[in-house]
């Protein structure tokens, strides 16, 4: 007996230590790639920056501190970095508003997509998901094209007789809004529509037949049941437009930096590398805490889905 | 007899839908309209034409950098795909074992981190050991890709993979099959389509890469949607909407093979 | 049968990238975006057998930075005249030695031997200009030759200008508005300095590179420029005007040389000796519209560029020309500490 329960536990050791060589590839790939370079940006924030970019050997706290506080350059008082604080707020600001758009606009129209006739789903899937494998540039471009003062929407608000002059749209931080929910307007729709996909119009009827106004229903029963859907759709769209760095480089004209762009600038012209890595360690933080907030609020439900 | 109550409809709902998708495509068209333009103003269309299609493919960087976007997104989605169905193999259809959530977040790490944040780490790794060791070729493109993308294939292989069924490959062992035999050809070719997805996705995700290849490339390197980033920084003219056209073709052609290739076996 | 069809693509794959990187006969040049005349370029690949890439940067910080991190992989670059003595200084360009190249007879006379590159043991001229104002005179039609038009812009003009974030320029122009001297330490002008450029920032539009496109599409109205970017726009629309503010404007100019870690130092150094032959670099002149320092070229340039506003500075503005040179690097620490700040 006990012989049989020891081959069993041995074939399931070896199980799994077969399990830990599959996957070693894709392990040792991305550690090396991905997960492995983030401790050395770690270790590049407690660094002095170089005279011209890159860095000195020694230990400083400037990274860290900077990412907060700075000193005035002529007489010398600390005060709060408010020119970090004030991207960093824009941000997520912007990332903000664009997931609400992107759930305002994307309910219904995950929604629609998903009471279609069932044939007829597969194709507004396709029609939705084209767009998403567009290149990120190209939308951004298609999106710059629209609203710069020559554009479309400006000749059509003077045709119409809206406004006299073109309204300035590009450079803006409204410019930097539409483009990032114009970009991740399907990584909204495609989570809610695997929410939908599943609801049981049952309970949906069963709401009418108590009498419930259409509103009641939408809120009381739908909403609830794809609220798994809703999450996963916010979190996809949140977490890379806090560190969008393209669309706003593009759309906001040098001028309206997020995050990223701060970031980017530490290793261009800004020369403080300890800088940006101290604020790339911070964004990351902030993603991971936004993360744990949903997937905590998420609950059991959330963990049925996969992202 | 009351109108038939249709308990789907929500009010406003279908008009939304119908907007976001015409606002979803309008910019794009327009996009590709504007490459037929025969002027050389984004805003007036002066006649049709297909010169800045030829000035594209007349332009040496661009097909350059097309072919270099080719090279690396083939590759890297190999090798990403390879790595991705392993993965899949070693954490599906198991009973929990230790280290299978470290696991499963580690391969789904590149999903979670802002993509800044890697460009910005590998920008400074690699080029430490560009320093150490005088190689600066394509290496590093290719495996910083194959990172990234093995979640993107290893997604659509796993929920496959969960959905199949374990009584073939069981009926197989009581056959005698070894696993090595069980695998090649009864877990394989019921795994292929979810394997195919995921080498497409892979594909594209790498193709379309721009912020990490940015920062990786050494000089020369520059891909098509990098070539882009720097041409739309600074010099924006029709070849762009000729070359974004030519690249959404490409785009669509691909999810196209993917949706009809999905469809026939589900 | 699919492991064999993988093992294949991915041995096609890697083998096609290794032969990508490996070639021959090739020549990696890192410069200024829109800087270099293709013509030419075919020109020195025909006769030379060489293949050239050219990538593009915007700054010369970008530069310095990408260069100063290493493994990049290029083989020549080409910095501004005041960031020059700080390439050499760090050890970044290969001592090449142009003054005893074939070519260098043709080299400008007082170019020969300038502050910066002492015998020109390490650079070749690439280009000269200006840094000054650039208006659509269909927009705005007062006065344009003052640094007031980008630092107190005048109402049609508010919310239509750019200024290029070239962080030299930017604060020599607003150091020079205020009356101060270029690369001045004095901390009175340069507070003044900084409240200036943070004052103005709101009015700007935007603050980017692009701006022959971007005049020229009616993005913008105006912008801080150098002059051959506003002679292209010019020829492009006649109502865009450049400008000399009358409180002073830099000259400068850019100068290409080889790295000290570049793979393919025999082309690059062929690359130099034909940079220094008349009939190229006039060539290179007629793309890019800013003047060269090599003697002879004039012949080889377009007519429109003979007495042109932009390229000859007029005389009686000659005395408020101020040649572009290296600042201290407590001052040069200071104007980026004021950069920075501007960059919310």
């Amino acid at each position: 007996m006990a012989a049989v329960a020891q081959t069993a536990e041995a074939r399931a050791r070896k199980d799994v230590a077969n399990r830990w060589l599959l996957s070693a590839p894709a392990l040792i790939i991305i550690l090396f790639a991905a997960i492995g370079p983030l401790f050395i940006v770690l270790v590049y924030s407690f660094l002095a920056p170089g005279p011209y970019g890159d860095v000195k050997w020694e230990f400083s706290w400037d990274g860290w501190t900077s990412v907060l506080f700075q000193r005035d350059i002529f007489d010398e008082t600390l005060s709060f970095a408010d020119a970090h604080l004030s991207i960093f707020w824009r941000s997520v600001k912007l990332s903000l508003a664009t997931t609400v758009i992107t759930l305002i606009v994307g309910f219904p129209t995950a929604y629609f997509i998903a009471t279609r006739r069932e044939r007829d789903r597969d194709i507004w899937l396709f029609l939705i998901t084209i767009p998403f494998w567009t290149n990120l540039l190209i939308r951004t471009f298609a999106v710059l094209e629209i609203i710069r003062n020559e554009g479309i929407v400006n000749k059509l608000l003077i045709g119409i007789g809206l406004t006299d002059t073109p309204i300035q749209m590009l450079f803006t931080d409204f410019a930097i809004m539409i483009g990032m929910v114009y970009v991740y307007l399907p990584l909204m729709v495609l989570p809610l529509y695997a929410s939908m996909e599943k609801l049981d119009f049952r309970l949906v009827e069963a709401g009418y037949d108590l009498y419930a106004t259409r509103f009641n229903v939408l809120r009381r029963i739908i909403f609830p049941l794809v609220k798994p859907g809703v999450i996963a759709g916010s979190i996809l769209v949140f977490i890379p437009s806090l560190g969008a760095y393209v669309t706003p480089s593009i759309l906001g004209g040098g001028k309206n930096l997020m995050i990223g762009n701060l970031i980017e600038l530490q290793f261009g012209q800004g020369r403080n590398w300890p800088l940006g890595a101290a604020l790339s360690i911070a964004l990351m933080v902030v993603v991971m805490i936004t993360l744990l907030v949903y997937v905590r609020n998420a609950g059991a439900g959330g963990e049925q889905h996969h992202g | 007899m009351a109108r038939a109550f249709s308990i789907r409809r929500q009010p406003g709902f279908t008009t939304i839908a119908v907007a976001c998708f015409a606002a979803l495509y309008a910019p794009i068209l327009i996009l590709v309209f504007y490459s037929f333009n025969a002027g050389t103003s984004l805003a007036n269309f002066e006649g049709f034409s297909l010169r800045w299609f030829e000035a594209a493919w007349n332009n040496e960087a661009v097909i350059e950098a097309s072919i270099r976007s080719l090279q690396i997104a083939s590759t890297a989605a190999v090798l990403a795909t390879v790595a991705a169905t392993m993965a899949a193999l070693a954490t599906t259809r198991t009973a929990p074992y230790r280290g299978l959530t470290f696991k499963y977040a580690f391969i789904n790490q590149p999903l979670m981190v802002p993509e800044i944040v890697t460009a910005v780490a590998l920008l400074i790794f690699f080029s430490r050991i560009k320093v150490f060791t005088g190689y600066s070729g394509l290496g590093y493109l290719i495996i910083a890709h194959t990172a990234f993308c093995i979640p993107f294939a290893y997604l659509p292989i796993r929920a496959r993979l969960e959905s199949m069924d374990l009584t073939l490959e069981r009926a197989a062992a009581d056959l005698y099959a070894t696993p090595w035999k069980t695998f090649r050809r009864i877990t394989m070719p019921l795994l292929w389509p979810g394997i195919l997805a995921g080498l497409m996705l892979a594909f594209v995700i790498s193709l379309d890469d721009v912020v990490i290849t940015n920062f990786v490339k050494s000089g020369g390197q520059d891909t098509l949607p990098t070539y882009m980033l720097g041409q739309l920084r600074r010099a924006i003219t029709p070849e762009m909407n000729a070359i974004s056209t030519v690249f959404l073709l490409l785009s669509v052609a691909i999810v196209t093979l993917f949706f009809f290739a999905s469809r026939k076996q589900s | 049968m699919n492991w064999k069809i993988t093992a294949a693509a991915v041995g096609a794959a890697l083998l096609a990238s290794t032969s990508l990187a490996s070639a021959e006969g090739e020549l990696q040049i890192y410069n200024w975006g829109n800087y270099t005349s293709p013509e030419m370029i075919k020109k020195f690949e025909t006769e030379n057998n060489v293949k050239v890439t050219i990538t593009d940067y915007d700054s010369n910080d970008t530069a310095l930075a990408k260069i100063r991190q290493g493994g990049h992989g290029f083989d020549m670059v080409v910095p501004s005249q005041n960031y020059i003595p700080i390439w050499i200084q760090e050890g970044l360009l290969l001592e090449s030695r142009p003054d005893e190249m074939a070519n260098f007879k043709n080299v400008k006379e007082d170019l020969k031997n300038p502050e910066f590159d002492p015998g020109r043991h390490y650079t070749v001229p690439w280009a000269m200009g200006t840094v000054g104002i650039v208006v659509n005179t269909d927009v705005y039609k007062g006065p344009i030759n003052t640094w007031g038009i980008i630092f107190d812009t005048p109402a049609e003009l508010k919310g239509k200008v750019n200024v290029v974030p070239e962080m030299t320029d930017v604060i020599d122009a607003a150091v020079l508005y205020n009356g101060g001297k270029k690369c001045t330490g004095d901390l009175e002008i340069l507070k003044k300095v900084r409240d200036t450029l943070v004052k103005a920032k709101p009015d700007w539009v935007a603050m980017e590179y692009g701006t022959i496109q971007k005049m020229g599409s009616g993005d913008f109205a105006a912008s801080s420029d150098w002059n051959g970017s506003a002679m292209r726009q010019r020829l492009a629309n006649p109502a865009i005007h450049y400008a000399y503010p009358k409180e002073g404007f830099v000259m400068w100019s850019d100068n290409i040389a080889i790295l000290k870690d570049a793979k393919n130092v025999d082309n690059a150094k062929l690359f130099l000796n034909f940079m220094m032959d008349p009939e190229n670099a006039g060539m290179n002149s007629a793309f890019h519209r800013y003047a060269n320092g090599i003697a002879g070229s004039e012949a080889f340039m377009p007519a429109d560029m003979k007495g042109a506003m932009e390229i000859e500075v007029p005389e009686e503005l000659k005395s408020i020309a101020v040649p572009s040179q290296t600042c201290a690097p407590e001052v040069q620490e200071l104007y980026t500490k004021i950069w920075t700040e501007l960059q919310k």
